[in-house]
Protein backbone atom coordinates (compact mmCIF):
# COMPACT_ATOMS: atom_id res chain seq x y z
CA UNK A 1 0.00 0.00 0.00
CA UNK A 2 2.89 2.87 0.95
CA UNK A 3 5.09 1.46 -1.84
CA UNK A 4 2.74 2.77 -4.95
CA UNK A 5 2.05 5.56 -3.26
CA UNK A 6 5.88 6.72 -2.21
CA UNK A 7 6.14 5.85 -5.87
CA UNK A 8 3.49 8.48 -7.17
CA UNK A 9 4.85 10.95 -5.14
CA UNK A 10 8.00 10.95 -6.45
CA UNK A 11 6.37 10.81 -10.45
CA UNK A 12 4.91 13.88 -9.45
CA UNK A 13 7.93 15.70 -7.97
CA UNK A 14 9.66 14.97 -11.08
CA UNK A 15 7.67 15.99 -13.13
CA UNK A 16 6.70 19.35 -10.85
CA UNK A 17 10.47 19.66 -11.12
CA UNK A 18 11.05 19.15 -14.25
CA UNK A 19 7.94 21.41 -15.29
CA UNK A 20 9.54 24.57 -13.02
CA UNK A 21 12.05 25.63 -15.01
CA UNK A 22 10.37 25.53 -18.41
CA UNK A 23 7.97 27.81 -16.87
CA UNK A 24 10.50 30.25 -15.53
CA UNK A 25 12.45 30.27 -19.03
CA UNK A 26 9.33 31.09 -20.70
CA UNK A 27 8.24 33.86 -18.30
CA UNK A 28 11.52 36.01 -18.06
CA UNK A 29 11.27 36.96 -22.00
CA UNK A 30 7.46 37.79 -21.84
CA UNK A 31 8.08 40.04 -18.41
CA UNK A 32 11.13 41.43 -20.22
CA UNK A 33 9.01 42.57 -23.49
CA UNK A 34 6.01 43.64 -21.73
CA UNK A 35 8.35 46.12 -19.78
CA UNK A 36 9.89 47.92 -23.00
CA UNK A 37 6.39 48.09 -24.55
CA UNK A 38 4.83 49.46 -21.56
CA UNK A 39 2.00 52.47 -22.60
CA UNK A 40 2.03 55.03 -19.66
CA UNK A 41 -1.30 55.29 -19.24
CA UNK A 42 -3.41 58.98 -17.05
CA UNK A 43 -6.76 58.38 -15.52
CA UNK A 44 -8.12 61.10 -14.25
CA UNK A 45 -11.43 61.46 -12.40
CA UNK A 46 -12.98 64.68 -13.41
CA UNK A 47 -15.28 65.58 -10.82
CA UNK A 48 -15.60 69.41 -10.40
CA UNK A 49 -17.59 71.17 -13.38
CA UNK A 50 -15.79 74.47 -12.67
CA UNK A 51 -13.86 76.98 -15.04
CA UNK A 52 -10.75 76.91 -13.16
CA UNK A 53 -10.21 72.94 -12.58
CA UNK A 54 -12.03 71.48 -15.91
CA UNK A 55 -8.72 73.95 -17.64
CA UNK A 56 -6.00 71.29 -15.99
CA UNK A 57 -7.98 68.06 -16.34
CA UNK A 58 -7.98 69.27 -20.18
CA UNK A 59 -4.54 70.73 -20.51
CA UNK A 60 -3.09 67.20 -18.56
CA UNK A 61 -5.39 65.28 -20.86
CA UNK A 62 -4.51 66.77 -23.81
CA UNK A 63 -0.47 67.08 -22.70
CA UNK A 64 -0.94 63.42 -22.13
CA UNK A 65 -2.21 62.02 -25.03
CA UNK A 66 0.10 64.38 -27.05
CA UNK A 67 2.98 62.06 -24.91
CA UNK A 68 1.48 58.82 -26.04
CA UNK A 69 0.04 57.89 -22.88
CA UNK A 70 -3.91 56.27 -23.17
CA UNK A 71 -5.92 58.60 -21.23
CA UNK A 72 -9.31 57.79 -19.50
CA UNK A 73 -10.99 60.80 -18.31
CA UNK A 74 -14.22 59.28 -15.78
CA UNK A 75 -16.69 62.10 -16.15
CA UNK A 76 -18.69 62.34 -12.92
CA UNK A 77 -21.34 64.73 -11.10
CA UNK A 78 -20.94 68.24 -11.72
CA UNK A 79 -18.01 67.53 -14.14
CA UNK A 80 -20.36 65.82 -16.15
CA UNK A 81 -22.23 69.69 -17.09
CA UNK A 82 -19.72 70.66 -19.23
CA UNK A 83 -19.41 67.57 -21.59
CA UNK A 84 -23.51 68.17 -22.00
CA UNK A 85 -23.91 69.82 -25.61
CA UNK A 86 -23.04 73.50 -25.19
CA UNK A 87 -26.47 74.92 -26.78
CA UNK A 88 -28.59 72.85 -24.09
CA UNK A 89 -30.03 75.70 -22.44
CA UNK A 90 -31.76 73.20 -19.25
CA UNK A 91 -31.54 69.56 -19.03
CA UNK A 92 -32.97 66.78 -17.17
CA UNK A 93 -36.30 65.12 -16.78
CA UNK A 94 -38.11 66.15 -13.12
CA UNK A 95 -38.30 69.54 -12.09
CA UNK A 96 -35.31 69.05 -9.27
CA UNK A 97 -33.08 68.38 -11.89
CA UNK A 98 -34.08 71.40 -14.53
CA UNK A 99 -33.29 73.54 -11.64
CA UNK A 100 -30.20 72.42 -10.76
CA UNK A 101 -28.74 72.66 -14.49
CA UNK A 102 -31.07 76.23 -14.55
CA UNK A 103 -28.61 77.39 -11.67
CA UNK A 104 -25.37 76.12 -13.51
CA UNK A 105 -25.98 76.51 -17.42
CA UNK A 106 -24.08 72.93 -18.67
CA UNK A 107 -22.15 73.29 -21.47
CA UNK A 108 -17.96 73.70 -21.91
CA UNK A 109 -18.63 77.42 -22.62
CA UNK A 110 -20.39 77.86 -19.57
CA UNK A 111 -18.11 76.93 -16.81
CA UNK A 112 -18.02 79.34 -13.27
CA UNK A 113 -14.98 79.51 -11.24
CA UNK A 114 -14.80 78.14 -8.12
CA UNK A 115 -13.81 81.46 -6.50
CA UNK A 116 -14.01 85.08 -7.44
CA UNK A 117 -16.57 84.19 -9.71
CA UNK A 118 -18.40 87.71 -9.07
CA UNK A 119 -21.68 86.16 -11.13
CA UNK A 120 -19.74 85.76 -14.03
CA UNK A 121 -17.52 88.96 -13.98
CA UNK A 122 -14.78 86.22 -13.03
CA UNK A 123 -15.24 84.09 -15.70
CA UNK A 124 -15.17 87.05 -18.17
CA UNK A 125 -11.79 88.38 -17.23
CA UNK A 126 -9.96 85.06 -17.38
CA UNK A 127 -11.58 84.74 -21.06
CA UNK A 128 -10.91 88.27 -21.85
CA UNK A 129 -7.03 87.50 -20.33
CA UNK A 130 -6.93 84.14 -22.10
CA UNK A 131 -7.24 85.30 -24.89
CA UNK A 132 -4.98 88.07 -24.86
CA UNK A 133 -2.33 85.70 -23.96
CA UNK A 134 -3.92 83.31 -26.64
CA UNK A 135 -3.91 80.48 -24.49
CA UNK A 136 -6.10 77.59 -25.85
CA UNK A 137 -9.62 77.82 -24.00
CA UNK A 138 -11.69 74.99 -22.75
CA UNK A 139 -13.80 74.36 -25.71
CA UNK A 140 -10.45 74.56 -27.95
CA UNK A 141 -8.84 71.73 -25.02
CA UNK A 142 -11.93 69.66 -25.63
CA UNK A 143 -11.63 69.39 -29.42
CA UNK A 144 -7.75 68.51 -29.43
CA UNK A 145 -8.38 66.67 -26.66
CA UNK A 146 -11.02 64.44 -28.35
CA UNK A 147 -8.80 64.29 -32.04
CA UNK A 148 -5.78 63.09 -29.89
CA UNK A 149 -7.72 60.26 -28.77
CA UNK A 150 -8.69 60.96 -24.74
CA UNK A 151 -10.90 58.94 -23.75
CA UNK A 152 -14.43 60.59 -21.88
CA UNK A 153 -16.23 57.74 -19.98
CA UNK A 154 -19.46 59.10 -18.27
CA UNK A 155 -21.02 57.74 -14.60
CA UNK A 156 -23.83 56.15 -15.49
CA UNK A 157 -25.32 56.69 -12.05
CA UNK A 158 -24.67 60.29 -12.02
CA UNK A 159 -26.00 60.58 -15.86
CA UNK A 160 -28.65 58.82 -14.31
CA UNK A 161 -29.60 61.90 -11.13
CA UNK A 162 -29.19 64.78 -13.29
CA UNK A 163 -31.90 62.83 -16.29
CA UNK A 164 -29.39 63.41 -18.60
CA UNK A 165 -29.20 61.29 -21.30
CA UNK A 166 -26.76 60.05 -24.51
CA UNK A 167 -28.21 62.54 -26.50
CA UNK A 168 -27.47 65.66 -24.11
CA UNK A 169 -23.98 64.92 -24.10
CA UNK A 170 -21.14 65.86 -26.34
CA UNK A 171 -20.48 63.07 -29.20
CA UNK A 172 -17.89 61.00 -29.51
CA UNK A 173 -17.72 59.94 -25.48
CA UNK A 174 -17.11 56.51 -24.18
CA UNK A 175 -19.51 54.11 -22.95
CA UNK A 176 -21.09 55.30 -19.46
CA UNK A 177 -19.56 53.00 -16.62
CA UNK A 178 -19.16 52.53 -12.78
CA UNK A 179 -16.69 52.61 -9.97
CA UNK A 180 -15.42 49.22 -10.71
CA UNK A 181 -14.45 50.01 -14.37
CA UNK A 182 -12.13 53.25 -12.68
CA UNK A 183 -10.69 51.55 -10.00
CA UNK A 184 -9.17 48.57 -12.63
CA UNK A 185 -8.05 51.38 -14.87
CA UNK A 186 -5.98 53.03 -11.80
CA UNK A 187 -4.37 50.24 -10.57
CA UNK A 188 -3.22 49.50 -13.47
CA UNK A 189 0.60 49.64 -14.04
CA UNK A 190 2.36 52.43 -15.33
CA UNK A 191 -1.15 54.67 -14.55
CA UNK A 192 -0.61 58.30 -13.16
CA UNK A 193 -4.20 58.76 -11.03
CA UNK A 194 -5.92 62.51 -10.50
CA UNK A 195 -8.96 63.24 -8.83
CA UNK A 196 -9.60 67.05 -9.61
CA UNK B 1 19.44 72.80 -56.06
CA UNK B 2 18.34 69.70 -57.50
CA UNK B 3 15.65 67.48 -56.00
CA UNK B 4 16.11 63.56 -54.73
CA UNK B 5 14.41 61.16 -53.81
CA UNK B 6 16.91 61.09 -50.05
CA UNK B 7 15.90 64.82 -49.72
CA UNK B 8 12.62 64.69 -47.37
CA UNK B 9 14.06 62.36 -45.08
CA UNK B 10 17.17 65.14 -44.85
CA UNK B 11 15.54 67.88 -45.25
CA UNK B 12 12.88 68.65 -41.82
CA UNK B 13 9.26 69.15 -41.86
CA UNK B 14 8.53 72.85 -40.15
CA UNK B 15 6.17 73.50 -37.52
CA UNK B 16 5.30 76.78 -36.72
CA UNK B 17 3.97 76.98 -33.19
CA UNK B 18 4.75 80.44 -32.21
CA UNK B 19 1.93 82.43 -30.33
CA UNK B 20 0.89 78.98 -29.05
CA UNK B 21 0.75 78.23 -25.20
CA UNK B 22 1.22 75.20 -23.51
CA UNK B 23 0.19 72.68 -24.01
CA UNK B 24 -0.50 73.73 -27.39
CA UNK B 25 3.06 73.42 -29.05
CA UNK B 26 3.81 70.00 -28.09
CA UNK B 27 -0.11 68.72 -29.12
CA UNK B 28 0.35 70.31 -32.60
CA UNK B 29 3.84 68.70 -32.74
CA UNK B 30 2.33 64.91 -31.56
CA UNK B 31 -0.01 65.43 -34.49
CA UNK B 32 2.35 66.66 -36.91
CA UNK B 33 4.18 63.71 -35.55
CA UNK B 34 1.80 61.64 -36.51
CA UNK B 35 1.99 62.56 -40.59
CA UNK B 36 5.70 61.47 -40.57
CA UNK B 37 7.30 58.33 -41.35
CA UNK B 38 10.04 56.90 -38.87
CA UNK B 39 13.11 59.17 -38.83
CA UNK B 40 12.22 61.77 -40.53
CA UNK B 41 12.77 65.27 -39.43
CA UNK B 42 10.65 67.79 -38.03
CA UNK B 43 11.59 71.35 -36.80
CA UNK B 44 9.72 73.31 -34.62
CA UNK B 45 9.67 76.84 -33.74
CA UNK B 46 7.72 78.64 -30.64
CA UNK B 47 7.79 81.43 -28.57
CA UNK B 48 6.44 79.80 -25.42
CA UNK B 49 9.32 79.84 -22.84
CA UNK B 50 7.63 76.91 -21.21
CA UNK B 51 8.46 75.18 -24.40
CA UNK B 52 12.07 74.17 -23.49
CA UNK B 53 11.51 72.02 -20.67
CA UNK B 54 8.20 70.69 -22.18
CA UNK B 55 9.95 69.29 -25.89
CA UNK B 56 12.89 67.95 -23.51
CA UNK B 57 10.42 65.72 -21.39
CA UNK B 58 8.37 65.07 -24.48
CA UNK B 59 11.17 63.50 -26.32
CA UNK B 60 12.59 61.36 -23.04
CA UNK B 61 8.69 60.07 -23.21
CA UNK B 62 7.87 59.59 -26.45
CA UNK B 63 10.91 58.32 -27.62
CA UNK B 64 10.94 60.84 -30.80
CA UNK B 65 14.63 61.85 -30.51
CA UNK B 66 15.19 66.18 -29.40
CA UNK B 67 18.37 66.71 -31.51
CA UNK B 68 18.65 70.44 -31.28
CA UNK B 69 17.26 72.82 -29.15
CA UNK B 70 18.30 76.50 -29.70
CA UNK B 71 17.42 79.63 -28.84
CA UNK B 72 17.26 83.04 -30.90
CA UNK B 73 15.78 85.97 -29.73
CA UNK B 74 12.50 85.70 -28.31
CA UNK B 75 12.09 82.15 -30.70
CA UNK B 76 12.63 78.63 -29.68
CA UNK B 77 14.26 76.06 -32.28
CA UNK B 78 13.19 72.58 -32.18
CA UNK B 79 14.55 69.66 -33.97
CA UNK B 80 13.25 66.09 -33.53
CA UNK B 81 13.55 62.99 -35.39
CA UNK B 82 10.43 60.81 -35.65
CA UNK B 83 10.69 57.56 -33.94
Amino acid sequence: MTAPTIELERELLEAAVSEAPVEEIEAVPAIGAGEEEAVRQLVIINWSGELDKIWPTLIMSTAAAASGYRTKVFITFWGLLPFVKDQRRIVGENWMQKMLTLMQRPGISHLKLSKMNFLGMGPWMIGKLSKQYNIARPAELLEAAQAMGVDFIPCQMTMEMFGLTRDDMIDGLGEPAGAATVLELMTEPNTASLFI
Amino acid sequence: MTITNEAPAAVPVKLDARGLKCPMPIVRTAQKMRELASGQLLEVVATDPGAVADFAAWSRTTGNELLESSTDGGEFRFLLRRK
